[in-house]
């Protein structure tokens, strides 16, 4: 394992993971959401705040942190309030920031395509001990909030109406999403890059429901995907000078196709042990139909 | 039936609301009384989910005023007092989800933050042992049919406690076993004095434990008292199904228009 003493691949390594954990934790309420695209648009979003903080000589990794929260919290906001062209306004957004994005990362000095390049696609060499403390600063946050307020998240993701009548703050719960998922998408941007962070949201939890039946075990399940195919893809991206991004994001497909070729034996297996339940219980067949039906009513229709 | 207390749980006056450019409610006077069953009937489009939704603060209202428990519903807090049962035809999401999972979300109601004590979770198998689905509680909520969703609703209404009920058509869609089912439940909880305010589109197995019916038609009240008598085309055959083998307590299952 040589790979271990290099100082930059440590780094990466260690990014690796903390993305594989943050990612399909927010993913999966996303997901729940039905908005599991939600980190595609962040991620474009979030390009312009690389651009500008490569135009104000800045960290990119902090002033996309900021642009993508912006954004995200507008996309919420657009969600909430805006009634028929919703959809219209989100487009604008993602594709005013990738724009956005791409001008200002050449009218900086220093920017060219190719530093941008690096952050689209994810880059392994890149990762500086700089980046490294931003990103486990903001992890941090995203595992308190996704971890913390689980059963909070759960229910305004999973019906968004009963939950008001909780009395929980739904709004501010919303927000606290749309920010988490932005934070998430800033943290991932250095491993897998900002094109395919979202499928690294929603990949690892579209493996984890093919053999799920609780929203614990999908939870559970997609992060420890998520961890295994971001260190998987780190590793062989050293060994094979491929892009590390891209390759994270096939295994995760990988991941994906296993688990829904295992799923299948699986639900024939549960499929059986209740049926053979129902035959035992008295919930099978035999339940009584109900008397107010009969052939013999002489009421006419 | 508990003696009926002066003081409502629900008292709505005067409302009117419009959704878009259509006014939707228009001037609706409601009450439920402790101890209540109030079963609000009405055409599609009348305006009875408006209605309920308005109570809950789902809708703003343009004018009047609603008061839950007494307090002016913008500054009424106390929602673990109120389980809601919402339109749904599904319980399900993105996500897998189990039956006991969707369930304790009912209970944030009365713990917001922090972990579920025992009690909690002695309340949520109660309510999902109310529902019958005990058996179940483990499976994914996906598996379960469109009566078995609306029982998981009811059982997470439940899960708080609560001494009112507001259900928007819970038997939408639910086969005639689970209707029965919904019923005893329902019964039980009344005869522990909960107060309820259900929306239907017929009376069906409901029928006996319904104190007072309130008829909206586009938007008004135009019935407030016992639970209607078929009139007019509801007497029609193929509206009143009145069945011979139970002559003495007439089985209505017509829809009413």
């Amino acid at each position: 394992m040589e790979m271990l003493d290099l100082a930059f691949m440590q780094r990466a390594l260690l990014a690796a993971v903390l993305v594989g954990i943050t990612a399909p934790a927010v993913g999966i309420y996303l997901v729940q959401r039905r908005q599991a695209l939600m980190g595609d648009g962040i991620g474009h979003v979030a390009m312009t705040g690389v651009g500008l903080g490569f135009l104000l000589n800045s960290s990119p990794v902090w002033m996309a942190t900021i642009v993508a929260v912006v954004g995200s919290v507008a996309m919420e906001l657009i969600r909430a309030y805006g009634k028929t062209r919703g959809d219209l306004a989100l487009a604008l957004l993602f594709y005013g920031g990738m724009a956005g994005g791409v001008l200002l990362i050449n009218l900086s000095p220093t920017g060219s395509n190719a530093n941008l390049s690096s952050y689209l696609f994810g880059s392994l060499s890149t990762v500086s001990s700089e980046d490294i403390t931003a990103i486990a600063i903001l992890a941090a946050f995203v595992v308190l909030v996704t971890v913390g307020l689980r059963r909070q998240l759960f229910a305004v993701s999973q019906d968004e109406e009963f939950a008001r009548v909780t009395g929980l703050p739904v709004r501010a719960l919303n927000l606290l999403i749309a920010v988490t998922a932005a934070v998430t998408v800033t943290v991932a941007m250095r491993v897998v890059g900002l094109l395919l962070v979202s499928a690294l949201m929603v990949v690892p939890v579209a493996a984890a429901q093919q053999l799920s039946k609780s929203f614990r075990t999908t939870f559970v399940l997609a992060v420890a995907t998520g961890i295994t195919v971001t260190l998987a893809g780190t590793a062989t991206s050293y060994y094979q000078d491929v892009p590390p991004g891209a390759t994270i994001v096939l295994y995760a497909i990988g991941v994906f196709v296993l688990l829904t070729l295992l799923a299948t034996p699986l639900a024939k297996r549960r499929a059986r042990a209740t049926e053979a339940e129902a035959d035992a219980g008295t919930d099978g067949c035999g339940a009584p139909l109900p008397a107010t039906r009969r052939p013999t009513d002489d009421v006419k229709v | 039936m508990a003696a009926l207390d002066q003081d409502p749980v629900i008292s709505v006056r005067g409302a009117t609301a419009t959704l878009g450019a259509r006014p939707v409610l228009r001037g609706v006077d409601l009450t439920v009384h402790r101890g209540e069953v109030v079963a609000l009937l009405g055409a599609n489009g009348s305006g009875k989910s408006t209605a309920v939704r308005s109570v809950i603060g789902q809708v703003p209202l343009t004018g009047g005023r609603i008061e839950l428990f007494g307090t002016e519903q913008k500054r009424f807090r106390d929602w673990a007092r109120v389980g809601y049962v919402p339109q749904r035809t599904t319980a399900a999401s993105g996500v897998p989800a189990t039956i006991r999972e969707v369930v304790s979300s009912g209970r944030l109601s009365r713990r917001r933050f922090g972990w579920l004590t025992k009690a909690d979770k002695a309340a949520v198998e109660a309510a999902i042992d109310l529902v019958g689905l005990t058996d179940r509680a483990k499976d994914s909520v996906s598996a379960l049919s469109g009566g078995q969703h609306q029982r998981v609703l009811i059982a997470r209404a439940l899960a708080s406690e609560p001494e009112l009920l507001i259900m928007d058509e819970p038997m939408a869609g639910v086969d005639l076993a689970s209707q029965e089912i919904l019923a005893a439940t329902l019964r039980e909880q009344v005869a522990g004095g909960t107060s309820v305010l259900l929306v239907l589109h017929e009376l069906g197995p409901l029928e006996p434990l319904i104190d007072r019916a309130v008829v909206l038609r586009e938007g008004c009240v135009v019935h407030d008292g016992p639970p209607p008598e078929a009139v007019g085309q509801h007497a029609l055959p193929g509206h009143d199904h009145v069945h011979p083998h139970a002559a003495g307590e007439p089985l209505r299952t017509g829809l009413l228009t």
